[in-house]
């Protein structure tokens, strides 16, 4: 999946302290990585192999490489905004080693062909990338894709991302469907018969700014609907996407509580910012779905620490200035996030909120890797891919968007002080990222 | 199409002070920069001591004796959206102080054919706008242009989000017939949630100690109107509202907003029509305001509008003197 295919030589990564909560493991070990795989874990130089290279690990976490369930990598099509390898070289950056790329391309991935091109070598990535595939077909929200050509392909989800599916039949087909194969529907939650004209969340500061805004309600009633059919269809897969208001959380907690098999995500802008923010008509604040009020925030929060949220994902949406730099209403939703997010997580939910280091891990990695069934990944047991996160939890710095891997700049995190830097980030066993 | 409207012939000047976006790191270093000392985006970010100057400035301004103020200097009107009043009334009020102005429209200009809010700024800053009035449908696209520019950028509506010199001309007419704000009722009865100019005046008139009354359907009226500054209380019946208020201004009713909403037209005039009836709950010497264009029949009847307690004239007259003093501070010459 990476781009140079040779056998990386052999790494020792001694002295750092491992966080692996799927192995339960909250110690100082050292790892050895061989032939793309992990070869050895074991105390403290009690590493019994040799190795080509070794990494200074001291003082550092060491973790199993981070999985982002939710990237737009904007190929194919739109590559003005973002590349596969400009994508992947921010990812890398930001401790990632696998990104799921959403289907809402130029055309939409809505076959085993497009899922095989985005998988080819030839794009450049530098971690692994996993499609998820159009559930139906140009993501119009009727007829179903192939679902299982498309898994067959490659692709580890299907959704219609950047849109709901609203037919409740066509929705109960893709739950179907989805059950027959162990597949993972994905819904972006936005019943947008009443979000028309809207840009961002409905309350006093869209009524001050005089914007029509998006009510909770309008994201809760599909997350409702969507848990309802889940619960009825056994062996359904719901996955619900970045999920932002209080409302969806408890949706999402009565479908776990009968035990369906639904999941959510969270993306570090929805646990860090408010729809206030947006200040000044600023769209570096402009998302779907959008920032919402402390309340849902404080919901958020809470379902982080306490399991109800499975991990965290990005939504990294980059745009170009052109289509940011606009009227508010008519700007283009999104934000990037893939190099601020292991940086939110430990300023916000570590430090501020007291969330344990080992949780915010688990979110950024055992979670994901249960979400699509990650084999391999989301933990460094023995045998798992060689994909290691190394990350300073106690390291002071600034982010600069102007530094970005990223092809595109549109951040709200600009110029923000943060503490917890990745270090470096292995990918298969090859460091594909190290920090200067 | 650019309209040249005082004289072809001007002399010609170097663009002093343009300033174009450069590129950094390859990117447009479009930071955000501080709008142009001068600018007037809204009523909610001025200070009561900058409100105040303005509405003593208009006092000092007659149309009738013009000073020439701003002499030479290029105003251009930017207006996205069709205006009579506020058009003409900026026009006039910048060729009252001796300004050059200019008339830019959406329709008829290669705004039509896409071309970006800020590529339109930057083009008339490289003619030589000194200052851009702007209405624009999108809430914030006067902020947008003011961060990019280096001139004065005076909002003349914006969306739904405020409507300044129409709040500054309203209160400079509350003074004329009431001696303070302070203790004031005012009653304000529409549609709310569209009205830019109930903003502007909701900004304006509760920090001088004025109590206002929403009023109107929820679908015109949402309970979160009233929290839009300290010192509002919404109301769905007009009788509520009118009882003892001092001022009432009335909204423009689009028909076109009532389409697909719960209440229907006779409804709407049943329930919130101002009439000489409905007047007579509020204060003998209230007075009547509408920013127009009014629709007798719609939201007042014939004998409002054109009654003794309607100020609605005086409005329109008093947004000259007002306008000059935003255009003569918006160039620093606030004298």
């Amino acid at each position: 999946m990476t781009k140079d295919n040779a056998k990386p030589g052999s790494l020792l990564i001694k002295g750092g302290h491992l966080i692996d909560p799927a192995a339960k493991i909250n110690a100082s070990m050292d790892i050895l990585l061989r032939d793309g795989r992990v070869a050895e874990i074991a105390l403290p130089n009690k590493v019994r192999g040799g190795a080509d290279e070794k990494f200074d690990a001291r003082g550092l976490i060491v973790a199993p490489g981070f999985i982002d369930l939710h990237v737009h990598l904007r190929e194919p099509g739109q590559g003005y905004k973002e590349t596969i390898a400009t994508g992947t070289a921010a990812a890398a950056a930001g401790g990632f080693t696998s990104v799921c790329t959403m289907p809402n391309t130029a055309p939409v991935v809505d076959t085993a062909e497009w899922v095989a091109w985005l998988r080819h070598p030839e794009r450049g990535a530098v971690v692994n990338v996993f499609p998820i595939a159009a559930a139906t077909r140009s993501s119009r929200g009727a007829a179903l894709t192939d679902f299982a050509a498309l898994q067959k392909a490659g692709a580890v989800a299907v959704t219609d991302d950047g849109k709901p599916i609203l037919d409740d039949e066509v929705m109960r087909a893709a739950l179907r469907l989805g059950a027959e194969l162990n597949l993972p529907v994905v819904q972006h939650a936005e019943d947008t018969r009443l979000t028309e004209s809207c840009s961002m969340h409905e309350g006093p500061t869209s009524f001050r700014l005089g914007l029509r805004g998006m009510s909770a309600a309008a994201e809760a009633n599909v997350v409702e609907r969507d848990v309802n059919l889940a619960q009825q269809i056994r062996e359904s897969r719901l996955h619900v996407a970045h999920l932002s208001t209080s409302d969806a959380l408890k949706a999402v907690r009565r479908g776990k509580r009968a035990k369906a098999r639904v999941t959510c995500e969270v993306t570090p802008h929805h646990f860090t910012l408010l729809d206030q923010d947006v200040g000044e008509y600023n769209t570096d604040f402009k998302m779907n779905p959008p920032l919402r009020t402390a309340f849902d925030r404080e919901a958020i929060l809470v379902a982080l620490a306490d399991g109800t949220v499975d991990a965290i994902a990005t939504d990294h949406a980059p745009h170009a200035t052109h289509e940011k730099q606009v009227e508010f209403e008519r700007a283009a939703f999104g934000i990037t996030g893939l190099e601020t997010a292991l940086a939110l997580a430990i300023t916000k939910l570590h430090r501020e909120h007291k969330i344990p280091l080992t949780r915010i891990v688990e979110l950024f990695s055992a979670g994901p890797a249960r979400v699509f069934d990650f084999h391999g990944r989301g933990s460094l047991v023995r045998g798992s891919f060689a994909d290691v996160t190394i990350f300073d939890p106690k390291k002071r710095w600034t982010f600069e968007a102007a530094k970005s891997r990223s092809l595109s700049h549109n951040t709200p995190f600009d110029g923000w002080q943060f503490t917890g830097r990745v270090v470096a980030t292995v990918v298969g066993g090859r460091v594909v990222y190290r920090a200067d | 199409m650019l309209h040249f409207s005082r004289g072809p012939i001007a002399r010609n000047r170097p663009c002093r002070g343009l300033r174009w976006p450069r590129m950094m790191h390859g990117l447009p270093s479009y930071a955000m920069n501080k709008p142009a000392r001068g600018s007037l985006l809204g009523i909610e970010h001025l200070e009561d001591k900058e409100i105040l100057g303005l509405l003593k400035l208009a006092r000092r301004m007659n149309p009738l004796k013009p000073r020439p103020l701003l002499r030479n200097k290029r105003i251009v009107l930017l207006f996205y959206e069709a205006s009579t009043r506020t058009r003409s009334s900026f026009e006039i009020a910048a060729k009252s102080l001796g300004a050059i102005t200019t008339l830019v429209q959406s329709s008829g200009s290669s705004i039509e054919k896409g071309e970006s809010l800020l590529d339109t700024g930057y083009t008339l800053r490289a003619l030589g706008a000194d200052a851009i009035v702007i209405r624009h449908p999108a809430a914030g696209a006067p902020h947008l242009m003011a961060k990019h520019l280096d001139i004065p950028v005076i909002n003349a509506g914006d969306g739904m989000h405020e409507h300044p010199s129409q709040a500054l001309l309203d209160a400079f007419t509350i003074l004329k017939h009431k001696k303070l704000f302070k203790g004031l009722q005012v009653a304000i009865i529409g549609d709310i949630f569209h009205s830019r100019v109930t903003r502007s005046n909701c900004h304006l008139l509760t920090r001088f100690g004025v109590k206002i009354t929403l009023c109107g359907p929820p679908e015109f009226v949402p309970d979160v109107a009233a929290t839009l500054v300290p010192g509002l209380r919404v109301t769905r019946h007009i009788e509520e509202a009118l009882r003892g208020a001092d001022v009432i201004m009335l909204l423009r009713l689009q028909k076109e907003r009532l389409a697909g909403q719960k209440i229907r037209l006779q409804d709407y005039i049943a329930r919130y029509q101002m009439t000489a009836a409905r007047l007579k709950l509020a204060r003998r010497d209230a007075i009547v305001m509408h920013p127009g264009p009014i629709i007798r029949g719609l939201e007042l009847t014939a004998e409002i509008a054109d009654g003794l307690q309607s100020v609605i004239i005086d409005e329109v007259h008093n947004s000259v003197p007002t306008r000059m003093a935003i255009l003569a501070r918006a160039l620093g010459k606030a004298k």
